[in-house]
């Protein structure tokens, strides 16, 4: 294939390095990393790692190298894990420093990039952290390099290599220091091609000098001088401005476009139907966006949408996919004989990722090539979804990630940059899009709407004997995978289709246990002989109804476990307050794991709590009044718990106008060992106050044909100038244990301590999200 | 089409530009500057605030030719990675920023309006930044560094 520009920045980064990939393979002296076992690994010594159990076919689908270790001394580092705002960049740079002893100056992090960077999959689900450190991956290629190099001293000194140890890119003699031999030396004018090496050692946290500590984010300094180039800023020779025209409702067909609508205006160069694909392609950005709302197109519109009053009532009542978590076969038993039955349903709306970027991208399709920039969070999915809808090989395309704002799951990134390559191809020429706020707000693929029906029984002590929780929850498309390109607009759009849907009755899950938090922790969880929950109830039932949906959906930051935390943490509040019991003490009367109770006990501790009954006796029932909640839960994710966290929450409601304002809250959180306090911190604090506003605010609307919530008047997010909690973080660190997400861990929980907050201070139980003005309002009114 | 002169980051410029093109577009397109960011596109954001004649303005819905001549500022103008000015020090030290695209909007906004208002408590700060989003929800961070950079400029 042809090589195709790279982007002036990206130049200057290869140059910095001093080569190209290309020139650096093919280069002299270096000492390479990868999953091929090649060249000299056996008379080093080192045993053919899981490179040398690749197929040729897996080979030619990846790039093999993970580390990179110049004769200067330098240390290149690959990653199929991309910086997405959350600091990942220098914790990434910070392991590939440690395990390599070298200092974190001399590391140079190259991320997501098909034609340079390892296949790692995307970046999602708080699981990027975990990828790169807990397992194999970019830690074992930096401890394969650093146990090889000190293998390469050992014969060069004369030494054993027990004897060595490698500080600051130099291996010394440990008992005698003055003698030692700088990885630069090592490599000199020679190759080293060594394949991961599955036993090579990793460094226990007890010897961490750079992990660990909280190193400031590297890319900081360029961020705040607006120096570092995100994919908005990039610029390439001949490159056209387009904007895309969606259609003016949900599910309308295109029937046509009138061209002479928009001749003669200045810039205009083409316009490009794909299906009931439309663009526009100027000169200049502005031209194009004038052009795109000048351009006659006319639409046949689709089916009305169902009420948004009765949606949740819809949702029950369409054909569904049926999972069943777990089920212990006596629910119904332990439910009639129970002492007291609670019941309660709990509903969670469609809400945005609302990105600040509205999505950009930059395609340049010539030739049967193409080279794509987009935000995407991953790079590997997109570069074989943009091939189907180029109608070219994977090979021909090369997606290299660059910056955009945060994304949270999944905004308008992919969309747009199958928007870009479609107008580039239709031009032969290189082209920018640029959403606007409308193309973001009213397509992205939205956070999931749930409908939650808890069911509870208790036996005459108050104790939970059973628990049955049953969902609806609605869905079309999510991520474009490596084989999806319908899941997101344009591909829709353009004919393909987004992934099956198909109902049926209650299916066993094939996924681990609890995916997602369907079921709360308070269950044994026991599947298949496995009881892999968090609690003690073993009377349990869990089943997620999945219907489709009007609207394109997407994991939004906590997906599902918000949802589910929401309704379980919420009613676990309920069933003490109907116990009289204390919200912490009732929590921990039926918790078994350990990790999960020390958290609900960090944070009691730091908040200073005080052991109460939930009812409080009669408050005033006007004016602003205080109140405390009180949340928890394991992350549940995959066939791993993804992170511990409880969380209290000390609020103020306005019962007159129904504001509610969170004052302070006291944090305890644990996500195995710590790689960079502070860096948490940051992300710990973020997750909340988003989790905030969206449990205080953020709802996307619809009429009878289209979204309404389509800019940020119509979805307030909160802003700069709403007063923030005071927040209080207690970090419990576990130097021994695997490391996890901790991306999502408060925003799944906030919904519910602020509602349990509110329930302390007023009384009254909100059931359904966002807490606005009007539903605390409704929901002060109907106390009793 | 008319001539346009602009002074920004102290430099002069002349382009030839339809006087309607919204100021961001020249700035990002025309300058190639990385500062402002297209957010919204409707003053909704903030993202692609720069300070014009000591105001800080919404570069999105502020046509070019309204802003000629006037001595325009951008984030990119402000300082540089080796010598930041002090207010992005003061975020460089409370490391007060996630993905980074908001904070034209809330460190020009902020800059501005304490370069008018040195005094300023903390809910005058707040009231000022009111319309500025950060989906990142850096916020604390943030108003951190910013009162920081306050304290530092009536020390
Ligand atoms: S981009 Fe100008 S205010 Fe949002
Ligand atoms: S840091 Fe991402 S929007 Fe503010």
């Amino acid at each position: 294939m042809s090589v195709h520009p790279f982007t002036p920045d990206a130049n200057a980064a290869l140059d910095r390095l001093g080569f190209t990939r290309r020139r650096f393979l093919k280069g002299s002296g270096a000492l390479i990393v990868g999953f091929s076992a090649v060249g000299l690994a056996d008379t080093l010594g080192v045993a053919p790692g899981v490179g040398s159990a690749q197929t040729a076919q897996e080979r030619r689908s990846r790039l093999d190298s993970w580390i990179a270790i110049a004769a200067n001394g330098a240390v290149t580092a690959y990653t199929g894990k991309c910086e997405l705002g959350q600091g990942l960049f220098t914790a990434q740079t910070q392991l590939v420093a440690e395990e390599l002893s070298v200092p974190l100056a001399r590391v140079t992090l190259i991320q997501c990039d098909t034609s340079v960077t390892p296949d790692q999959g995307g970046t999602s689900g708080a699981q990027s952290h975990p990828t790169n450190f807990r397992q194999a991956n970019l830690a074992l290629a930096a401890a394969t390099a650093r146990e090889a190099l000190v293998q390469l001293a050992a014969r060069r000194l004369g030494v054993p290599a027990e004897q060595l140890a490698a500080t600051d890119g130099v291996v010394r003699v440990k008992a005698d220091v003055s003698r030692g031999v700088s990885y630069g030396d090592l490599v000199g004018g020679k190759r080293f091609e060594l394949p991961l090496n599955p036993s090579a050692r990793r460094k226990p946290a007890s010897e961490w000098t750079v992990l660990g500590t909280p190193a400031r984010r590297l890319d900081l300094p360029s961020l705040v001088t607006a120096r570092v180039e995100f994919v908005h800023n990039v610029r390439v020779p001949g490159m056209l401005h387009g904007r895309v025209v969606r259609p003016p409702s949900v599910g309308a067909t295109l029937v046509g476009i009138d061209e002479s609508s928009v001749a003669g205006m200045p810039g205009f160069v083409k316009a490009v139907v794909k299906k009931d694909f439309v663009g526009v392609v100027a000169d200049k950005p502005w031209q194009a966006q004038q052009i795109a709302a000048r351009l006659t197109v006319t639409w046949k519109p689709g089916p009305a949408l169902p009420s948004q009053a009765s949606y949740y009532d819809h949702m029950r009542t369409q054909p569904s996919q049926d999972t069943v978590w777990v089920d212990s076969g006596d629910i119904e038993a332990t439910l009639s004989s129970a002492a007291t039955v609670m019941r309660a349903t709990f509903l969670h709306p469609y809400q945005m990722h609302g990105s600040l970027a509205s999505s950009c991208a930059v395609a340049d399709v010539r030739g049967g090539q193409a080279t794509i920039w987009a935000a995407t969070q991953n790079v590997f999915g997109l570069r074989s979804t943009m091939a189907m809808m180029l109608g070219v090989e994977p090979e021909a395309v090369r997606v290299a990630f660059r910056r955009g704002s945060g994304c949270y799951g999944l905004n308008g990134v992919d969309a747009v940059a199958f928007d870009a390559a479609l107008l580039s191809q239709a031009l032969g020429r290189p082209v920018r899009v640029q959403l606007t706020r409308k193309d973001e707000m009213a397509w992205e693929n939205y956070g999931t709407p749930f409908v939650i029906d808890q069911r509870v029984g208790l036996d005459a002590k108050g104790t939970i004997v059973a628990w049955d929780t049953v969902s609806w929850t609605a869905g079309r498309g999510g991520r474009v995978g490596a084989a999806t390109p319908g899941n997101v607009v344009t591909g829709f759009l353009t004919g393909f289709q987004p992934a099956a849907f198909a109902p049926r009755g209650p299916a066993p899950a094939t996924a681990p246990f609890n995916d997602q938090n369907s079921a709360p922790a308070y269950v044994t969880g026991c599947v298949g002989g496995t009881c892999d929950g968090k609690g003690t109830v073993a009377s349990e039932r869990a089943i997620v109804r999945r219907v489709w949906s009007p609207f394109f959906t997407g994991p939004l930051r906590a997906p599902s476990q918000l949802q589910n935390t929401f309704a379980h943490e919420s009613f676990m509040d309920d069933l003490a307050a109907k116990v009289n019991a204390d919200p912490v003490a009732y929590r921990l009367r039926h918790l078994r794991d350990p990790r999960l109770i020390d958290v609900v006990n960090a944070a009691a501790k730091a908040a200073a709590w005080t052991t109460r009954p939930s009812t409080r006796p009669a408050r005033r029932r006007t004016g602003v009044i205080t109140g405390r909640g009180f949340a928890s839960v394991a992350m549940e994710a995959g066939a791993a718990t993804n992170g511990w966290v409880a969380m209290v929450a000390d609020i103020e409601v306005n019962q007159d106008s129904g504001n509610v304002v969170v004052k302070r809250l006291f944090i305890a959180h644990d996500c195995g060992p710590i790689s960079n306090p502070d860096g948490l911190r940051n992300q710990l604090e973020g997750a909340a106050l988003q989790g905030m506003s969206r449990a205080l605010r953020e709802e996307v609307t619809w009429d009878g044909e289209k979204i309404t919530t389509a800019d940020w008047r119509a979805y307030p997010s909160l802003s700069l100038g709403n007063e923030m909690p005071v927040i209080e973080t207690v970090l419990l660190n576990r130097p021994d244990q695997p490391a996890t997400g901790a991306g999502e861990t408060t925003t799944a929980l906030i919904a519910a301590a602020i509602g349990n907050a509110i329930f302390d201070a007023t009384g009254a139980r909100l059931r359904q999200l966002p807490f606005t003005p009007v539903r605390v309002k409704d929901a002060l009114a109907a106390r009793a | 089409m008319s001539t346009i002169a602009l002074k920004v980051n102290g430099r002069s410029h002349t382009l030839d530009l339809d006087p309607a093109t919204p100021l961001l577009y020249v700035l990002s397109d025309d300058l190639e500057l990385r500062g402002p960011k297209f957010g919204c596109g409707l003053g909704q954001c903030g993202a692609c605030t720069v300070i014009s004649n000591g105001r800080a303005i919404r570069s999105c819905t502020t046509p070019v030719g309204t802003v000629a001549g006037a001595e325009i500022t951008t984030l990119d103008g402000l300082g540089t990675p080796e010598k930041p000015h002090p207010i992005q020090q003061a975020f460089i030290d409370e490391q007060a920023a996630q993905c980074g695209f908001c904070l034209s909007g809330v460190i020009m906004t902020a800059k501005a309006f304490l370069d008018q208002n040195p005094k300023a408590s903390e809910p005058e700060i707040r009231q000022a930044l009111s319309g500025v989003l950060c989906r990142c929800f850096t916020h604390t961070r943030m108003l951190k560094a910013i009162g920081k950079y306050a304290e530092g400029r009536n020390a």
